[in-house]
């Protein structure tokens, strides 16, 4: 559902709408908006723990602790935090198969 | 040295703007280099270009400040009396030396006198459950609200000590977040400890009551924080005790949590500088003169050493620029009315530390499957166990256990890792040492490298 993700907008909500790619299905951003809170306007997290079964959604949003990190489809990944989102960006949940 | 050093001020926060002002005062031309894509640094942190709410709405009584600081910026920048690198990350200092992570790759930038404005993130206390989707610093339930006009919940907690907690919790209700609870670990009692230091800025103090008076009946001090529970998809309560004991299961979906702040210093531990275990702040703060002088070249300014808050960052900024401007034998502006000001945040600053104190005993008695480092999900019971195989010492039990080894380098985990390592060891955390600082202080891909000439 598109409208039921874990952040809440409470303002600057007139701001242009963009498309995005998550794991091939298209969502929706508003202009402006970073990675994670595109990805979290519509769902709950970003990735899972390597290291546990709980899934991560972000925890400094300062670039500091790392949590965050996404992957584009052409492999690099991103940190989901200080990355704006970009208009038709294609990303992945989990690390494209063919990246070493 | 030749007639126009390089100097290069890492940081474009209150303290590195300040700094960099000063400098072109004197007519020099620094470079600024920031991992934001605006200047402001966290505390006054810009949203992108596009959006409408007034410093006013972003930054309250601060507004005025902040609007100061990015116009003064702005207006160096776009005379091109400063170079200003956005959004790049030095990873690296060495040998006169910096690694400059940006979008074209890793880049190596030489400097003569390099001034670190690396300001602070917020210090955390594990507590069980914190791994889960959906807990967060205070600093980011901020961010999120000022950068991106977003509450990272539709039901928020937020739990801690300090003066973000209040900040924090009023912001997010004005902004029109439902916040369930405002839970802080320092008793009434234990505020109380702090006055005589915050009576050096009554107006700040009166501020901060305001604050915590709009929180009403959400707030609670002197609390026990239990644990975090989730689902699936992340939190879905906390469960705490309040000052009388009585136990609580509040509903949410969000947590902030933060301990006042920990200076951010993994590149003055890189460029050389001395560290000093600072008792009342309980973490390890560089060396440096009264004004910012930490030898070599080297100058420090703002949260990254001394944790006064934006109002003392600008101060530090101003007197770094002007040890750095002295050391090279130019006319430095005059910094006695500047120490005085400086004097005066320091008392503020220790009352607020004895007022909102570092969670010792909660960190101490954290369970044994309780996660410390966030990382790698290193347990309390692994932190424990290093210390009882290889001693007392951060660097040993960071080796055994991997808490501090993970993404993030320790910012996140070290204090309570050394906390346990006490409590295990019997010592003081002064004598378990801290984590070495390692290159690069933020993770760089391969590439980043290979693109380099």
């Amino acid at each position: 559902m598109i409208t039921e993700g874990r952040i809440v907008r409470l303002a600057e909500r007139a701001r242009a709408k963009e498309r995005f790619f998550l794991d091939g299905e298209m969502r929706g951003a508003l202009a402006g908006d970073t990675v994670l809170t595109a990805i979290l306007a519509s769902g709950h997290v970003l990735r899972k723990s390597e290291f546990g079964p709980e899934p991560r959604a972000g925890f400094c949003l300062m670039g500091a602790c790392q949590d965050c990190w996404v992957w584009q489809e052409e492999g690099p990944r991103l940190r989901a935090c200080s990355t704006p989102v970009t208009d038709g960006m294609r990303l992945r949940t989990t690390p494209p198969e063919s990246w070493p | 040295m030749s007639g126009t050093p390089r100097i290069v001020i890492v940081g474009a926060g209150p303290a590195g703007i300040r700094a960099a002002a000063t400098l072109v005062e004197a007519g020099l031309h620094p470079m600024v280099i920031d991992e934001g894509h605006r200047a402001g640094g966290q505390i006054y942190r810009r949203p992108p270009a596009g959006f409408v709410r007034p410093p006013e709405e972003l930054y309250g009584s601060e507004a005025a400040k902040a609007r100061a600081l990015h116009a003064l910026f702005d207006q160096l920048a776009e005379e091109g009396r400063l170079t200003y690198r956005a959004g790049s990350s030095v990873i690296a200092a060495h040998d006169g030396r910096l690694h400059v992570l940006g979008e074209g790759g890793v880049q190596a930038i030489g400097y003569d006198r390099l001034i670190l404005a690396t300001g602070a993130s917020d210090r955390i206390a594990p507590v069980p459950g914190w791994q889960n989707a959906g807990v967060y610093s205070l600093g980011a339930a901020q961010i999120a609200l000022k950068a991106q006009g977003v509450a990272l919940g539709r039901r928020i907690v937020l739990i801690g000590s300090g003066p973000l907690l209040t900040l924090v919790g009023a912001q997010l209700l004005k902004a029109g977040a439902d916040v369930a609870a405002v839970l802080d670990t320092s008793s009434w009692r234990q505020q109380m400890r702090g006055f005589r230091g915050l009576a050096a800025r009554p107006i700040v103090a009166l501020r901060g009551l305001a604050l915590r008076a709009r929180l009403g009946r959400r707030y609670h001090a002197g609390v026990k924080l239990e644990r975090i529970e989730a689902d699936a998809s992340g939190v879905t309560a906390l469960l705490w005790r309040d000052a009388g004991g009585r136990e609580h299961l509040t509903p949410c979906d969000m947590i902030g949590m933060g301990w006042h702040l920990r200076a951010e210093t993994h590149l003055a531990d890189l460029a050389g500088c001395a560290f000093i275990y600072d008792e009342q702040w309980r973490q390890w703060l560089p060396v440096t003169d009264g004004i910012g002088r930490a030898g070599n070249g080297v100058y420090l300014a703002g949260d990254g050493v001394r944790l006064l808050g934006a109002d003392g960052a600008e101060i530090a900024g101003r007197l770094a620029a002007a040890a750095c401007l002295a050391d090279l034998g130019r006319p430095a502006p005059s910094v006695g009315a500047d120490l005085r000001k400086l004097t005066r945040l320091e008392r503020f600053a220790r009352g607020l530390a004895s007022a909102f104190p570092w969670p010792a005993a909660m960190v101490r008695t954290l369970p044994d499957d309780a996660i410390v480092c966030r990382c790698e999900n290193v347990i309390a019971g692994a932190v424990r166990e290093g210390a009882g195989f290889g001693g007392g010492e951060a660097n040993r039990v960071k080796s055994l256990s991997r808490a501090g080894m993970g993404r993030c380098q320790g910012r996140y985990c070290q204090l309570a890792a050394v906390e346990l390592v006490a409590a295990q060891a019997g010592c003081t955390p002064e004598a378990v040492g801290r984590f070495r600082g390692q290159a690069p202080v933020r993770p760089a891909p391969i590439g980043a490298y290979l693109r380099e000439g």
